[in-house]
């Protein structure tokens, strides 16, 4: 007895045999009926014995019809159903046989299975606790390399050092010059509206010269540092190991961490105060600028002001600020590229957090000082 | 061998002899370029001990397993060379880090071995400036570089053309007789396979473990499991693998 039909596909059970009769033309395009019209006869333990077809009107098919029979033939075997397929046509079978030639790898899935909560946490703070074993595991090989270079123990190429020293160096000056001369104008302006109205402006000078030495300037390098170079870092070293050269240097028994991440921490290590001072005086230029032409300072006054503000504390802060800045970057960007995946969107994904990660290490570390020098009255 | 608590295989155990060309072949996704990368320490085996001339290389120190490694060469499936070093600068890397030699005479050594994979006048280039053949080519320049005993190819002959796939045959063959390396290959070109190899392993995907060792071509004809036969006859039955003719003439 007829239970369900469309035109395309109808089932009738006859005791433990459920007969499916396949008709007209199976058109991917035209939505055909896929196994969830099937699925009631397999529901509530009221499975068939078998399963059998009538295909003598089926016209045209495509995989719409092959994907449902596959369907159908996995509902069949988890349900202990025979799947009498002699009636199907001889094209439909040579697809069938080819699906199944290779068994599923159950034990293959990468385990999408919904967990709950509790479990979800717990696997989030293990793999927190990874990531941060793997963090100090990293930052111990740093060090140990910094401990071979300085004994002379450590094994890289001195070209790719001077080649970092000028990408992250040289090359980082226009971008350097154009923010850090940006944000000197900007306290300029900021500075001066309140200056003026207490009949001082010449004061703004202490007010950009302090804050770019002490803070904005390694600040702002840091960051724009973390965008050019800590990303290409991590983009470099992520692309390197999609291409198995990282593989290349291990199986040749080169140390990853002295070929790769020493040459790019010296080149930082080295860059970033220099940089930082550039940014320094680019800033104050720009204070200079906005303060003498737009609320009548001479400049004299200015250079006289500033000199008096700054101080050797001012400038020792701000350099080793901006050499821990730079250890960030690096690490960071060393750090997210060697642990890219092997695909280019995981080289993408290394590089944005790669980024991400040094700007708010940077933020935080740079908190950190100014507490520290706040309670040590620096 | 696995990947986490996935078993890829188990129970593997071979032994490849000094000189040998050692092929490991089994159907796509069954472990071949995972077991080259046990056999070159860029994996762990999840149990089990991989042995050279006798010493443990898994549970080799550091520096041992460093002085054990500059003995081997290893060429990658997609060539792995180094992006930012011209092809003489990859094949002189690990000469300049491991020996004494003057610039010249890496120089020299450089030339010589880009000569031997047919890339003299490409000193000079980039990887990205040569084809994905050269590419291949100049991976085992570089990983001939320090001589090592041992050579480990992943697909070397995967996207060349028959003709350039034959030369790099021929190359292997004159590899192995003059210099005397090991030579360790993965790769399922059965023609290759044929042409070059003594010794070998299938890996089964079906059993998870090792089908068959030996001699390929032994394999071919003798080996007791059938689907290692139909891999070999290229899925013909034995009755079958003959050479195809049409009217009389031999394909």
């Amino acid at each position: 007895m007829p239970d369900s039909s469309t035109s395309l596909l109808s089932s009738s059970r006859q005791k433990e045999t459920l007969l499916l009769g396949l008709r007209g033309e199976w058109d991917i395009r035209e939505d055909p009926p896929g196994f969830d019209s099937l699925a009631p006869q397999f529901s509530n333990g009221n499975s068939p014995a078998k399963v059998t077809f009538d295909a003598a009107e089926l016209g045209m098919y495509d995989s719409s019809l092959i994907s449902m029979l596959l369907q159908l033939h996995k509902e069949c075997e988890e349900h202990g159903a025979a799947f009498d397929r002699d009636a199907l046509p001889e094209g439909i079978n040579q697809l069938l046989n080819m699906a199944l030639a290779v068994p599923e790898k159950r034990d293959a899935h990468a385990g999408t299975t919904e967990r709950a909560l509790l479990y979800r946490v717990g696997e989030a703070s293990l793999k927190l606790a990874d990531e941060i074993r793997e963090l100090l595991a990293f930052l111990g090989e740093c060090l140990l390399s910094l401990g071979r270079f300085l004994t002379g123990r450590a094994r890289f190429r001195k070209k790719e050092l001077w080649v970092t020293v000028q990408e992250c160096g040289v090359e980082a000056l226009p971008i350097v010059s154009l923010i850090c001369g940006l944000i000197g104008m900007i306290l300029a302006f900021v500075g001066a509206r309140q200056m003026a109205g207490m009949g001082a402006p010449v004061f703004v000078a202490s007010l950009v010269a302090i804050a770019m030495v002490r803070e904005m300037g390694g600040l702002m390098t840091g960051i724009i540092m973390s965008g050019r170079t800590g990303a290409a870092f991590a983009a470099q070293l992520g692309s390197m190991k999609v291409n198995a050269e990282i593989d290349a240097l291990k199986t040749f028994g080169f140390n990853v961490i002295d070929f790769l991440v020493l040459p790019r921490m010296l080149a930082l290590i080295v860059m970033m105060p220099l940089l930082t001072a550039y940014a320094n005086l680019v800033g104050i230029a720009g204070g200079a600028l906005v303060t003498c032409v737009g609320f009548d300072v001479s400049l004299t006054a200015y250079i006289n002001t500033t000199i008096e503000a700054l101080n050797f504390k001012a400038f020792a802060l701000g350099t080793i600020k901006s050499v821990v800045f730079g250890v960030i970057v690096a690490a960071a960007g060393c750090l997210r590229g060697m642990q890219s995946g092997s695909s280019a969107s995981a080289v993408g994904t290394a590089a944005t957090s790669a980024v991400v990660v040094s700007i708010t290490a940077i933020i935080v570390t740079d908190a950190i000082f100014a507490v520290i020098t706040t309670i040590l009255g620096i | 061998m696995a990947y986490g608590s996935f078993v890829l295989m188990r129970d593997l155990n071979f032994t490849i002899n000094r000189g040998d060309i050692f092929i490991i072949m089994g159907g796509s996704g069954c472990g071949k370029s995972t077991l080259l990368r046990h056999l070159v320490g860029l994996k762990e085996p999840a149990k089990g001990d991989i042995l050279y001339d006798g010493v443990s290389f898994t549970n080799a120190d550091p520096d041992q397993r460093e002085e054990m490694l500059r003995g081997f060469g290893v060429m990658y499936q997609s060539g792995a060379l180094w992006s930012s070093l011209t092809l003489s600068e990859n094949v002189a890397l690990p000469l300049e880090q491991y020996t004494k030699l003057k610039p010249a005479r890496i120089r020299e050594i450089v030339s010589y071995k880009l000569s031997l994979v047919g890339l003299s006048g490409f000193e000079e280039f980039y990887p990205a400036e040569i084809s994905g053949g050269m590419g291949k080519r100049a991976g085992i320049a570089r990983a001939m570089a320090l001589d090592p005993g041992v050579l480990f190819l992943d697909e070397p002959s995967a996207g060349l053309d028959p003709l350039s796939a034959q030369r790099l045959d021929e190359m292997i063959l004159h590899l192995r007789d003059s210099l005397d390396t090991t030579i360790v290959i993965v790769t399922h070109e059965l023609a290759s396979i044929f042409a070059i190899a003594n010794n070998s392993i299938f890996l089964d995907v079906a059993t998870r473990t090792q089908g068959a060792t030996g001699d390929p071509k032994v394999m071919r004809e003798s080996c007791p499991n059938e689907d290692i036969r139909l891999f070999l006859n290229r899925g013909l039955t034995d009755e079958e693998a003959t050479p195809l003719t049409t009217t009389g003439t031999s394909l």
